[in-house]
């Protein structure tokens, strides 16, 4: 290994520094046993313990994990037929113009696409609840499902589908027998990454829930605004916790997924 | 080719020449387009039942296109194309008796190349036992046996090759298409795949269509060669017929090395031509497939290899070229000289190093005799 120059040590430290020490003193002082946030009053592990015992995040927490199972399968579902549409169909008319309004929201700022769903919902009569976020969630992340899946459909060999239909596949077998298995990784990745994003919204989430219906960052937002408890840094740290691992998950499974593709591609040559 | 081969063999194969012979496929008018562009036009062939059929050709003459559509993956614009006497317009690529070895090979990179053979079986609904049967049959036609659980990745390009066309065989189809299949392999293993190749078709007794633009590997494995240009087919004959009896200079020049002299008819029968071609130069003789009226403007197709090169004027030869020698390639079994004559034209001969290399005769700048036989040369007006 090449050992670093003063200079990129140091740039190297403030920018880590910059980016992690915030998460750090919240890491750090939900093991603080006193109740005052700021005063470090020696290490305990109580407020996970408070925190569990919690009635009110712990619903909010069961909300949140159902909303996000249930919005990023729909989604990975959507927008792997959406990609796959896009990549396999051809030159359609309007091709250019639906692929760019799959992506759209990619860039949309959320409060508007929270506060269209809302006017939706209500226009409908649907009340707000579980189901109203789950389809807020799965509008939201289908679009990055749908990116992470038609760039791997985009190098995929055309010629393995062909094969298949040419065994006696039908069009669904051979996509279900052929180009999901070989696809998979790009599907995973694309799943954990819409669980992560739907596990964190507040912005869609806090136009789209109901009462009965709150979400993890809704009930963190609303009970920061009472003031910052220890119990809620147990909470952020067990939130960041799960969504590093979604996203280094993901990142990993779609390189290691890159790699084999890479060295079988090679060889197939 | 084993004996048993050889001796169950008919003394000729020549099913096109059998009026009363019915076709495997027949290709009527066909035409195929992308858009404006015409990728087949008007196409007319039939290819017989245990046929290995080559269509050869450069990039983009549609010979792809025409495999394409006997697989079931592109349709026809217009014409009909039948297998086995029934339009095979409305069957989808699934439901056809046709399968297909892809150039890429296709196989599917998540399954061992045991799984991959048995893929179009287990859609066919066979029993278990009877898929492990044909597996390992097909393993052992391919000579693949302890490769079986490797996956794709895991064996070479020519174990690759051999995978892919044991799977296209599995299902005993009427009809394999061969997308370019040994344009991958590097040409010592490409040669040795040819002949397995055509041990294969013979065994199986197969129908085999195979795209190529290798006109040596055409040559090799077909008994009958398409060759195409811009989506027409120029000439369909034997390997032999095309390179001795070329229709046209087109066939002429793509096949093989030739010599092309141009020159104006003086006489022709119904199977030879005259054609006079340079001043001071004699008359030249070759076949003819028609009488051609004098003064046709025609050319005389001749390979090098059927030109003799002397260092005295032979005295019994009708056809004699005199020159010099302008260029000299030594490929180790053989040699070419260039010859210029004295109107500037350079013409091709090739003799066999018989001897060591000291002790040729002929070297550059020498005046020297090319001859050639009556019936060694072709005359064509088109």
């Amino acid at each position: 290994m090449r050992r670093l120059s003063w200079f990129n040590t140091v740039s190297l430290t403030l920018g880590f520094a910059f980016l992690y020490i915030p998460m750090l003193i919240l890491i750090v002082y939900s093991f603080n046993g006193g109740k005052l946030v700021t005063v470090w009053a020696g290490f305990s592990t109580k407020w996970y313990g408070e925190l569990f015992r919690n009635e009110a995040f712990l619903d909010a927490a069961w909300v949140t994990l159902k909303v996000a199972v249930m919005s990023s399968t729909a989604a990975t579902v959507l927008g792997t037929m959406a990609a796959y549409v896009m990549v396999r169909a051809g030159r359609f008319r309007g091709r250019t113009l639906f692929s760019g309004m799959i992506y759209a929201p990619l860039v949309m700022p959320e409060v508007i696409t929270g506060l269209s769903l809302l006017l939706l919902f209500i226009a409908i009569g649907l009340d707000r609840g579980v189901l109203t976020i789950v389809l807020a969630h799965t509008t939201f992340s289908m679009c990055y499902v749908s990116v992470v899946v038609s760039s791997r459909l985009v190098t995929f060999d055309q010629s393995l589908e062909e094969a298949a239909l040419d065994l006696g596949c039908t069009g669904f077998e051979a996509f279900r027998l052929v180009t999901l298995p070989i696809i998979a990784p790009a599907v995973i990745s694309g799943w954990l990454l819409a669980f992560t994003l739907s596990l964190d919204d507040l912005v869609i989430a806090s136009f789209t829930s109901g009462p009965s219906s709150t979400t993890l960052p809704i009930k963190i937002f609303s009970a920061v605004r009472l003031g910052v408890s220890p119990e809620i840094n147990a909470l952020s740290t067990i939130m960041i916790t799960l969504v590093a691992v979604g996203v280094i998950g993901a990142s990993l499974t779609s390189k290691r997924a890159i790699a084999k593709r890479a060295k079988d591609e090679q060889e197939a040559i | 080719m084993s004996d048993a081969a050889l001796a169950t063999a008919p003394a000729e194969f020549a099913p096109w020449e059998d009026a009363q012979a019915t076709p495997l496929i027949r290709f009527q008018n066909v035409t195929k387009r992308f858009g404006d562009f015409t990728a087949i036009d008007n196409l007319t062939i039939d290819i017989y039942e245990r046929e290995f059929f080559a269509l050869l050709g450069p990039s983009g003459c549609g010979k792809t296109t025409m495999m394409r559509m006997l697989g079931g993956f592109e349709t026809q614009t217009e014409g009909t194309i039948l297998i086995d006497g029934q339009d095979v317009a409305p069957i989808p690529p699934n439901k056809r008796a046709v399968n297909m070895m892809f150039q890429s090979y296709a196989l599917f990179p998540h399954l061992s190349v045991a799984e991959n053979i048995a893929f179009g079986l287990k859609r066919d609904k066979m029993p278990k036992d009877q898929i492990a049967a044909r597996v390992d049959e097909m393993l052992n036609l391919v000579q693949l046996g302890k490769f079986a659980s490797r996956k794709p990745h895991q064996i070479s390009g020519g174990q690759r090759q051999r995978v892919a066309l044991a799977r296209s065989l599995a299902k005993a189809p009427k009809l394999l298409l061969l997308d370019e299949p040994l344009g991958a392999l590097d040409k010592k293993l490409r040669q040795d795949t040819q002949f397995e190749l055509m041990d294969i078709q013979e065994q199986t007794g197969t129908t085999f269509v195979i795209v190529t633009h290798d006109q040596e590997e055409a040559m090799t494995v077909a008994s009958r060669i398409a060759v195409m240009d811009h989506g027409k087919i120029i000439q369909v004959d034997t390997p032999a017929k095309i390179y001795e009896e070329p229709g046209s200079v087109y066939v002429a020049d793509f096949i093989g090395d030739v010599n092309l002299i141009e020159g104006n008819v003086t006489t022709s029968g119904d199977d030879h031509a005259t054609i006079s071609w340079a001043e001071g130069q004699q008359d030249l003789i070759g076949i003819a497939h028609d009488a051609i009226p004098a003064g046709t403007r025609a050319t005389l197709a001749i390979r090098p290899e059927k030109v003799n090169i002397a260092t005295e004027r032979p005295a019994d030869m009708t056809n004699i070229i005199h020159g010099k020698v302008h260029d000299i390639a030594y490929l180790g079994n053989m040699s070419t000289y260039v010859i210029q004559t004295p109107t500037g034209q350079l013409i091709k001969a090739q003799a066999a190093n018989t001897r060591r290399i000291r002790r040729r005769a002929i070297t550059w700048d020498q005046d020297v005799w090319l001859s050639f036989t009556d019936t060694a040369g072709v005359v064509l007006t088109s």
